[in-house]
């Protein structure tokens, strides 16, 4: 399974990104392969609808999971919709997140 | 001719100014209409009552895509600047977010296969009210949770009779429902408070009043609070002090008993009607 993470930076000790639609990066880890790669969010800077934008490339990258502090009220019916669940996590590292996923 | 009372400061008087003007204006016999832009919380009829006269509706287009005739390619998201279509080929799945679309129409200029239809959706009404036979009140009122509220506030500026004197009472900010209101207006009365608070918000109204080339004057409502430092700015950068209104409990009560302080109090009655004449004396020379 592939999920993605919200991220402040592009390293594994960066923390999860509060904010689901203009973080700077998205951390995809997939689960059967253990590989992590760390990608620039290209709806940061749009000037209306980075949520939207957001869900589609994260959508775009098939991934079945995606973890933030937060997701605003239409992201939430749209990832549904893709049947992406969601999960909320707060001040953790990448790292610390990835782990989780492999002691599972 | 048309007179904006805008702020960027919201509470500074822009109702409490744009309502006695009116009063003033349709007592000394000139025939008056007073639009309230700020469609996103009209309030203007909270203080003047009037017969209705005629209520129309504002539309925007909104794209519903035909999924028999979609071929998932793509282009009309790709035309949307607002990301307001979300497509995703792989998964065959492609959504329009109305709450995000601005109805500029370039989906259905960017579909070779007629599947983007235009569909109507309520974004707001315009009323129109008659005061006493010769002057009007003109209330726009968005929808709640419409992304812009620019083509109601439009819409009731064009209802106006243009031989009226028409006063625009302005939304707060200096957004786009404030330029688009202030864009349509020969004068721009800005109300400032004398505050810190009141002085930075004076000076972004300003500089965008001066990127537009408008020309205005400031009233300075609640004077007595605060400081000094607005009437410094404006003497410094030139700009007309066209009245100041003190911060007297008496006012604020006839306010917050929807009256209106001109038709209650003569001596304002004089000083409302002086302001109306300035303007009207540098509109015409």
């Amino acid at each position: 399974m592939k999920i993605a993470i919200s991220s402040e930076g592009n390293t594994l000790s960066s923390k999860i990104d509060p904010h689901f639609g203009r973080c700077p990066y998205f951390a995809f880890y997939d689960t059967e392969t253990g590989n992590t790669a760390f990608l620039i969010n290209p709806a940061k800077e749009v000037t209306s609808g980075a949520g939207p934008a957001a869900v589609q490339f994260i959508a775009s990258k098939k991934v079945e999971k995606v973890l933030s502090g937060e997701f605003g009220l239409k992201i939430r019916s749209l990832l549904e919709s893709l049947n992406i669940e969601m999960q909320h996590e707060h001040d953790k590292t990448i790292s610390e997140i990835i782990e989780q996923f492999k002691n599972q | 001719m048309k007179i904006a009372i805008a702020s960027g400061k919201g509470g500074t008087g822009k109702t409490f100014v744009s309502t006695n003007l009116f009063w003033t204006a349709q007592h000394f016999g000139i025939p008056t209409t007073l639009i309230d832009c700020d469609a996103e919380e009209p309030n203007v009829r909270e203080f003047l009552d009037g017969e209705e006269q005629l209520v129309e509706h504002v539309y925007q287009n909104v794209p519903h895509i035909d999924p028999e005739k979609c071929t998932f390619c793509g282009k009309c998201a790709e035309y949307c600047n607002y990301n307001a279509i979300l497509f995703l080929p792989e998964n065959r799945f492609i959504k329009v977010l109305s709450d995000l679309c601005h109805d500029c129409g370039a989906c259905s200029y960017a579909c070779e296969y007629e599947a983007v239809i235009e569909q109507k959706k309520q974004i707001g009404t315009v009323k129109i009210f008659d005061f006493d036979g010769f002057s009007h009140i003109i209330e726009s009122r968005s929808e709640v949770g419409v992304y812009s509220p620019v083509s109601v506030i439009k819409k009731a500026i064009k209802e106006a009779d243009p031989q009226h004197l028409i006063l625009l009472d302005t939304p707060p900010g200096i957004s786009c429902p404030f330029v688009a209101t202030v864009e349509q207006a020969d004068f721009i009365i800005l109300v400032a408070e004398p505050t810190p608070f009141g002085l930075h918000d004076l000076k972004l109204s300003v500089s965008t009043l001066r990127q537009l080339q408008k020309p205005f004057g400031v009233i300075v409502n609640k004077s007595g609070l605060g400081n000094r430092a607005v009437y410094q700015w404006l003497d410094e950068n030139k700009i007309p002090l066209l009245l100041e209104i003190p911060f007297d409990k008496d006012i604020a009560r006839t306010y917050s008993e929807g009256k209106i302080l001109s038709q209650e109090n003569e001596a304002y009655r004089k000083i409302f009607q002086q302001v109306l004449n300035i303007m009207m004396h540098t509109h015409w020379s």
